[in-house]
């Protein structure tokens, strides 16, 4: 089976060198926020990055804008040759499961949301068990017993993280009160940094320490009140950490960068498959952030308790309840 | 009875801070209307505004230098406006409605090609953006009840910006109602005719009201990117300039009327926030999106039931052409 393996891969190598048609041509579609959101597309693009950087293979890339071309983006790549579509973010799902059934020979890789098809692979995560861990922190850090939550959309992927989050913070001090803000009901809520600072200065006034935010570009502006009232702030999907040193406790780390890499790059050895995969503290696929910016702000105390956490998590002693079930 | 009061402190100041720049285009507006050039563009100006203001204070590290180049962008549309609508005699709405596209596309193009970040500009570090000022006798009052919280929340505590709106509004009341410049506008936007029969000029009026427009928005979006925001990101104003727009109708184009109209409008967007998940005595908890309706519920029954007919400046919207 493997030396079969080898074989295909060998002559896929043979044949791609010769005819332009069996090449991998990947294309990335952002969502909604932008590549360069510090977030959750930022991660993304940092998968296609490392992918094109590690096989020198240029991919072709959309950026969403309103909610009407997400469709038309994935028709357009697949017209101009791409033969492996990366469609970032939940809200590409219906546009996928229809263009995915429209062209069998084209691979799709969705994040954040699952097609059943015979030529989608749909990444999720468990934010649950990432929000967990920096719940944990926030509350360790809170000297208030005040925690806070600011999501983006209303949606129950972001329910999600902030259930998490709660259980977590309710794992360290069971008495500690979770103020949650969302910042809207429509896209736009993931870029509308203003709305997230306000939402962030009122739970402050209302006595919290720690805010998490979960919103994407709305995400910076909470971080960015956090910095000017002199408090906290956890940053999410990519490393936020180095935004504001010393005045982000530590990011949710959702590793959209590794599932986009990981995408492309099966399809591009060949050993690409259809499916669902969901990945939590246990795949790596989702964690928390330690670096040289908040080094300072993680006593040693609160490290070891957050990695017990994790270990605990992973051999299944502690269970973190999803929202969506 | 605290709790209640931090309340009331905590959403009067987010009151105040939103409203600000919807107080800086209403009365930009109030401006352009009032001289009879009907302005849907407050929107693409801010935006302008806030990108020119976000790119030069990055670049230069201060924020007067961000304000000025969004003050300049800002007017720079504010005369092309003018341009086709006062001296081409061009449609007002459409002329309005190209700036706002233009903007939108031209505004997240230009920071792509000079800072690659996505259509977004770098955040800015806390030396180029105004920073909150802090009054004299807060400390004195703090010890103070109610009024001490309330001056240190309400009244102090916010940039210099929040302060100039709050300056311009008896400022505008007063160039349009006590000065000759101020008669004159109000006369253009009635009747042209009698304006140029009496010697003044409609279209040097015109362009003046229109280049305060442009300062005024240029602020707006200079308070967005620079002072209350901390970046300037793609389509940041998010409908800001069409809720001005409606505030100043609300305000029946007169500036105390406009800015409570701001306030409220402020208000609901605040109360909005802080009513999010928090319980209800005997009601419980409210659905976000029941709450995130009320501003425009709060708005139609508004301008249904108690605002009153609402008369514009006869002129507004029709281009002056001096043999008709």
């Amino acid at each position: 089976m493997i030396v079969r393996g080898i074989a295909v891969a060998g002559l896929a190598l043979a044949v791609s060198t010769g005819a332009a048609q069996a090449q991998s041509v990947p294309a990335v579609i952002f969502d909604m926020g932008g590549k360069f959101d510090k977030s959750f597309n930022e991660a993304a693009y940092n998968g296609a990055e490392r992918f094109k950087r590690e096989f020198n293979v240029e991919y072709r890339e959309f950026e969403i804008s309103n909610e009407a071309q997400r469709e038309q983006a994935q028709v357009n790549m697949v017209r101009r040759g791409a033969n492996l579509v990366v469609a970032i973010g939940f809200a590409q799902a219906a546009a996928v499961t229809k263009n995915a059934a429209e062209n069998p020979n084209v691979r799709f890789c969705i994040i954040d949301s699952v097609v059943n098809a015979p030529n989608v692979r749909s990444y999720t995560f468990k934010e649950h068990e990432g929000s967990y861990l920096v719940g944990m922190a926030a509350a360790m850090a809170s000297k208030t017993g005040k925690v806070g939550f600011v999501g983006g959309m209303d949606i129950p992927l972001i329910r999600n993280f902030a259930f998490g989050y709660e259980q977590g913070a309710k794992a360290v001090n069971p008495q500690i009160e979770v103020f949650q803000n969302m910042t809207g009901t429509t896209p736009a809520a993931w870029r509308d940094p203003t709305r997230g600072g306000e939402l962030a200065r009122s739970q402050f006034d209302r006595g919290a320490d720690v805010v998490y935010a979960a919103a994407g570009a709305t995400g910076l502006g909470v971080l960015q009140a956090a910095a000017d009232l002199n408090r906290l702030a956890i940053g999410v999907d990519s490393n936020q950490n180095h935004l504001h040193p010393g005045k982000v406790l530590t990011s949710m780390l959702k590793r959209v960068d590794t599932a986009v890499y990981t995408c492309m790059k099966d399809a591009h050895e060949n050993k690409w498959t259809a499916g669902a995969l969901r990945l939590g503290v246990a795949e790596d696929g989702v964690g928390w952030a330690l670096d040289q910016n908040n080094r300072p702000l993680i006593s040693a105390d609160m490290e070891r308790r957050i990695t017990e956490a994790r270990q605990k998590i992973i051999s299944g002693e502690i269970t973190v309840r999803p929202y969506q079930q | 009875m605290d709790d209640i009061l931090l309340t009331i402190v905590s959403v009067a100041g987010a009151t105040i801070r939103v409203a600000t720049p919807l107080v800086f285009a209403a009365l930009a507006g109030l401006y352009a209307e009032r001289s009879g050039v009907v302005d849907i563009g407050l929107e693409g100006k801010m935006l302008a505004a806030a990108f020119a203001a976000a790119a030069a204070a990055h670049v230069t590290g201060s924020p007067w230098v961000g304000l000025l180049a969004g003050i300049a962008a800002s007017t720079l549309f504010a005369l092309v406006h003018a341009y086709a609508c006062i001296t081409k005699a061009g449609n007002q709405v459409v002329s309005g409605m190209a700036i706002n596209i233009l903007v939108a596309g031209l505004a997240p193009t230009l920071a792509i090609a000079w800072f690659g970040l996505g259509g977004n500009t770098p955040s800015l570090a806390s030396g180029a953006r105004f920073q909150a000022i802090r009054l004299p006798f807060v400390d004195l009052l703090a010890p103070v009840p109610i009024i001490g919280p309330i001056y240190a929340q309400v009244i102090s505590g916010h940039n210099i910006l929040v302060y100039i709106a709050a300056a311009l509004v008896p400022l505008t009341g007063w160039v349009l109602f006590r000065t000759r410049f101020g008669l004159r506008l109000r006369a253009v936007g009635e009747n042209p005719s009698a304006v140029d029969t009496a010697g003044v000029s409609v279209v040097a009026l015109r362009y003046r009201a229109m280049i305060i427009c442009g300062v005024l928005c240029g602020v707006a979006g200079a308070y967005l990117s620079t002072a209350h925001g901390a970046a300037f990101v793609k389509d940041m104003t998010a409908g800001k300039g069409f809720l001005a727009l409606a505030a100043l109708i609300f305000g029946r184009w007169l500036p105390w009327p406009a800015l409570f109209a701001c306030l409220l409008f402020a208000l609901t967007d605040a109360m909005q926030v802080r009513l999010q998940g928090t319980p209800i005595p005997g009601i419980g908890v409210i659905p976000v999106q029941f709450i995130q309706m009320l501003p425009y519920v709060l708005t139609v029954l508004l301008l249904a039931g108690f605002v009153g007919k609402a008369i514009a400046p006869k002129a507004s919207g029709i281009p002056y052409v001096k043999e008709r």
